[in-house]
């Protein structure tokens, strides 16, 4: 699974739900969406390479929680839970399949089961009550540098011998766990240490060495920080990761978003439709979820005035998501906004419907337990009984 | 880095200081002062051996880490392992107390167990964070008895920016009375809110069911009150099931406060002293320390019992239970067993060995190396940058993070819950702390390991320097020869012997934990 997480929250509508008709005041210069391969589906201008793959997708125009700040908005489209009064903070989504798909289902990979690129969300904690065990590995570094320098992987200027050759010299100097043979702390570090040293000398951190794809294969991503995070993240699931985020930054444009925009929706059409094109090559498509989206839209009407200068606000009235493969239909939209794309005009999806169709996808029961520090009964998602919106329904127009 | 350091070692080894092995002290364990009395005959009703005192270059820094949450400079090493008063523990002890840091780490750990935290899911908000957290350190820092510290938080009213102790009332998981009883248990009894049959849970949430709050003018004022709508009397049931009638006119609060702080109340004592024998000891008498019921017994009631009448007697005095816990022959013991009994830790036979904190351990490689991380908070804009020189264990608002300290398990802050903190070893960390860029960059840019290169003499000289700086103890004459055998057979320069025993010193079990 590769969640693309839009930091900060996009634009709705200059990406997939463009409203041409609501004018100036709402749509600044990206006025005029441009027709993609599905008949009848358009998306915004600046998103020419996905347009043509608009069959291997699906936009949900109708995603909503009614939450503008992103803490509680991101806890939110990651965990499917709503906070408040609640003993605990639940796991998001990647570290319910770290456990679930992986260390429960025997993940033996030397490369951790949930892995970020690059940095942590930030927001609030990824693995929640599930733990420190259950939180991702966050590569550091920038894979569009010469070399993707992965914290704790791949290290540059020592070489191997002098990898080995002090490893020995660690060993010599163990005092205290010479004089505490039998401690299962210290055994726990042991084996840590041994597991690492696999990744550090052996063949496991070669995911992440880049110069081993073709120069045109790079090219097609994009050279950008996302666009190689994007292929990263396909080398990753190819090597049977189970769960692959990238953290996407600065899509909080309060200020100046039709300059931002400009700059960076070609960055993201190109990284996300050769991340499509390439899973579907490769036959992985059908295996592997991807799901883009933020914590929330942004308001569609657009703040002219000093300080923004044409800025968007947060808006988590009505939003879009995006999901492909792994068993999602692609060329299909599910719901519809209304004329401005300020509020959901038919077929509102809260993220716990999309999150529990996702966890459908990956043979996660959604109303299965999860274990916590309590011994509480805590399902996987709030049960229908809860009174929570979307709690049982799925999204049956696009599961396959 | 100055010459003496250089000088005392000298005349240390000269004395024969630079021990084989250099965990154990002399001598066996002998009982020092009640706490130790009370350990010992628990552990000869099983008979479990203690463990024999540690050596004192291992007291120095296990002393340093646990109060103050530092690592001894190399010249405090060496003044204190110099010393030859009878009685130099037990001054060192009276030292560390009064320091700027103990002040600094008991408020982290005051504040994870009060959720102190800007951001979700607790939301106190940064200005709050900051009086909040200058109130509970400053508490700490002039040692403000514990009946009184308690009772100012749980009847606290006012401004979240003026009275800072009702952010209390702000820092839980909700506000309605349940979430709040469920704060209030866990954090002044110890107690999760599940052990207390429904009616009590109920008859407790209605003592704070006339808690409310209101905003004021000001961005992110609130005030904490008493619901001015309230009439009539309030009926609640207290923890021990009896039950109390509230008029209108009284605090319900206050009800529950006179009852909690009472001699007789077996929860009040027992929750605080056994959180901070678990601070110093590793792990509580009862374990999980917020977790006290019926079927969590205490692995030593007479111990728990005892440390409760000492803070009573002392006038409800921490910094006595402190002294007496950093004081005893139980908590100076080695880190080595004596005995294979599986219940030997939990019954402390030896000193239990931990993980630092990831507070501690981040701060300590600043410290060796001389270099320093620059946290900020993205809320509110513009965003706030703290000064270079803030330590880890500085950090006010459990919202303000750093890779480092989310990988090796800081708390959230999320619950308050003990577990939250977690010094479990995972891979990732393992693969930080021997392979990342940013700890081989800390050693071969950082001021103080050139330092430490340009001014020793000669290679033995560099070896001490890099000992007393890492693992507070001059090196052992077999740690000296295989440290030159590395610098002739491995091909490195000078320079790189000196960063890759740095490096190997981080990476050993000695440095890793508190031992």
């Amino acid at each position: 699974m590769i969640q693309i997480w839009l930091w900060g929250g996009p634009s709705h509508i200059d990406t997939f739900d463009p409203k041409p008709a609501a004018g100036r005041d709402f749509c600044g210069p990206l006025d005029k969406p441009i027709p993609t391969n599905v008949d009848g589906v358009e998306i915004g201008q600046l998103l020419p390479l996905l347009a043509q793959r608009a069959d291997k997708y699906s936009i949900i125009r109708s995603m909503t929680h009614g939450v503008n700040g992103h803490e509680t908005a991101s806890y939110i489209t990651q965990t499917g839970h709503t906070p408040g009064g609640k003993r605990l903070v639940h796991p998001a989504v990647g570290a319910v399949v770290s456990l679930l798909r992986g260390v429960d289902r025997g993940y033996k990979g030397e490369i951790p089961p949930y892995v970020v690129m690059t940095k942590a969300l930030g927001r609030f904690s990824e693995s929640g009550f599930l733990g420190l065990k259950y939180k991702p590995f966050v590569t550091g570094g920038d894979p569009n540098q010469k070399a993707f320098a992965v914290e704790g992987i791949v290290q540059q200027g020592v070489t191997r011998e002098r990898q080995e050759a002090r490893r020995k010299l660690l060993h010599e100097l163990d005092a205290l766990g010479r004089a505490m043979p039998h401690d299962l702390r210290f055994e726990a570090l042991d084996r840590a240490e041994e597991k690492a040293y696999e990744m550090i000398l052996g063949d496991a951190g070669k995911v992440f060495d880049l110069s081993r794809e073709p120069d045109e294969m790079r090219d097609r991503y994009g050279r950008s920080k996302f666009g190689q995070s994007c292929l990263t993240a396909r080398r990753l699931v190819e090597a049977g990761v189970p769960y692959v985020a990238i953290n996407y930054e600065g899509w909080d444009t309060h200020k100046r978003h039709f300059e931002a925009m400009a700059r960076m929706l070609p960055d993201m059409d190109r990284g996300m439709s050769a991340l499509l094109a390439d899973l579907a090559e490769r036959g992985l498509l059908d295996t592997t979820v991807v799901w883009w989206g933020g914590e929330f839209g942004r308001t569609p009407r657009v703040q002219w005035g000093e300080p923004w200068n044409g800025g968007r606000g947060h808006h988590g009235a009505c939003f879009t998501h995006v999901v492909a493969g792994g068993g999602f239909k692609g060329g299909r939209v599910v719901g519809r906004s209304d004329e401005t794309g300020e509020a959901v005009a038919e077929r509102p999806v809260h993220p716990r419907e999309l999150i529990g169709s996702i966890y459908e996808l990956l043979g996660i029961d959604p109303v299965g337990p999860l274990p916590n520090p309590l011994g509480l009964d805590l399902p996987v998602l709030p049960a229908a009984a809860e009174g929570a919106p979307g709690a049982s329904r799925r999204l049956g127009e696009i599961l396959g | 880095m100055t010459r003496s350091p250089f000088a005392a070692l000298l005349l240390l080894a000269l004395a024969g200081g630079a021990a084989e092995d250099p965990f154990d002290g002399d001598g066996a364990f002998v009982p020092r002062n009640a706490v130790d009395r009370a350990v010992l005959a628990e552990l000869r009703k099983r008979r479990i051996d203690p463990a024999p005192p540690c050596s004192d270059a291992v007291f120095v820094r296990r002393v340093f880490l646990d109060a103050t949450g530092t690592l001894p400079r190399p010249e405090e090493v060496t003044a204190f392992l110099w010393d030859r008063r009878p009685d130099k523990r037990a001054r060192l002890i009276d030292a560390l107390l009064e320091r700027e840091e103990f002040a600094d780490y008991a408020a982290l750990r005051w504040c994870d167990a009060l959720r102190v935290k800007a951001e979700f899911p607790i939301n106190l908000w940064p200005n709050a964070v900051q009086a909040y957290h200058r109130w509970v350190r400053d508490a700490v820092r002039t040692n403000m008895p514990y009946d009184r510290m308690a009772r100012e938080l749980l009847t606290a009213s006012g401004s979240n920016f003026r009275a800072p102790a009702v952010n209390f009332w702000r820092a839980c998981a909700g506000r309605d009375p349940a979430a709040l009883a469920q704060a209030v248990a866990l954090t002044m009894m110890g107690v999760r809110i599940e052990s207390l049959s429904a009616e009590r849970q109920a008859g407790l949430a209605a003592l704070f069911s006339r808690v409310a709050y209101k905003g004021t003018a000001e961005w992110k004022e609130e005030i904490v009150l008493l619901d001015p709508a309230a009439t009539g009397p309030l009926d609640a049931v207290l923890p021990d099931g009896k039950k109390v009638t509230i008029g209108a006119d009284t605090d319900p609060r206050a009800v529950f406060a006179d009852w909690l702080i009472r001699r007789d109340n077996p929860w009040f004592e027992a929750a605080v002293v056994n959180r901070v024998w678990a601070w110093l000891m590793g792990r509580g008498i009862v374990h999980e320390p917020d977790d006290f019921r019926p079927g969590n017994p205490p692995g030593n009631p007479a111990l728990l019992a005892l440390l409760g009448q000492e803070l009573a007697r002392s006038g409800y005095d921490l910094r006595h239970v402190y002294r007496l816990i950093l004081n005893s022959a139980t908590y100076q013991q080695s880190p080595v067993p004596r005995s294979d009994d599986p219940r030997a830790e939990a019954l402390f036979a030896h000193y239990v060995v931990r993980r630092l904190d990831a507070e501690v351990l981040f701060d300590a490689i600043c410290a060796i190396t001389g270099t320093s991380e620059s946290y900020e908070s993205m809320i509110p804009e513009p965003f706030t940058f703290l000064p270079e020189e803030e330590r880890a264990i500085e950090l006010a608002d459990g919202s303000i993070s750093s890779p480092f300290l989310e990988m090796f398990g800081r708390p959230t802050r999320d619950t308050g819950l003990w577990s939250e903190r977690s010094n479990a070893i995972t891979g990732p960390q393992r693969l930080h702390l021997l392979n990342s860029s940013d700890i081989q960059g800390r050693i071969q840019r950082g001021p103080k390991l050139a330092a430490v290169a340009r001014g020793a003499r000669d290679g033995q000289g560099a070896i001490t320097a890099v000992y007393l700086l890492v693992l507070s103890r001059p090196p052992t004459p077999p740690e000296i020869e295989a440290i030159r055998r590395y610098a002739r057979e491995a091909k490195v320069n000078p320079r790189q012997t000196l960063d890759d025993l740095v490096w190997a010193l981080i990476n050993t079990k000695e440095f890793l934990y508190a031992h």
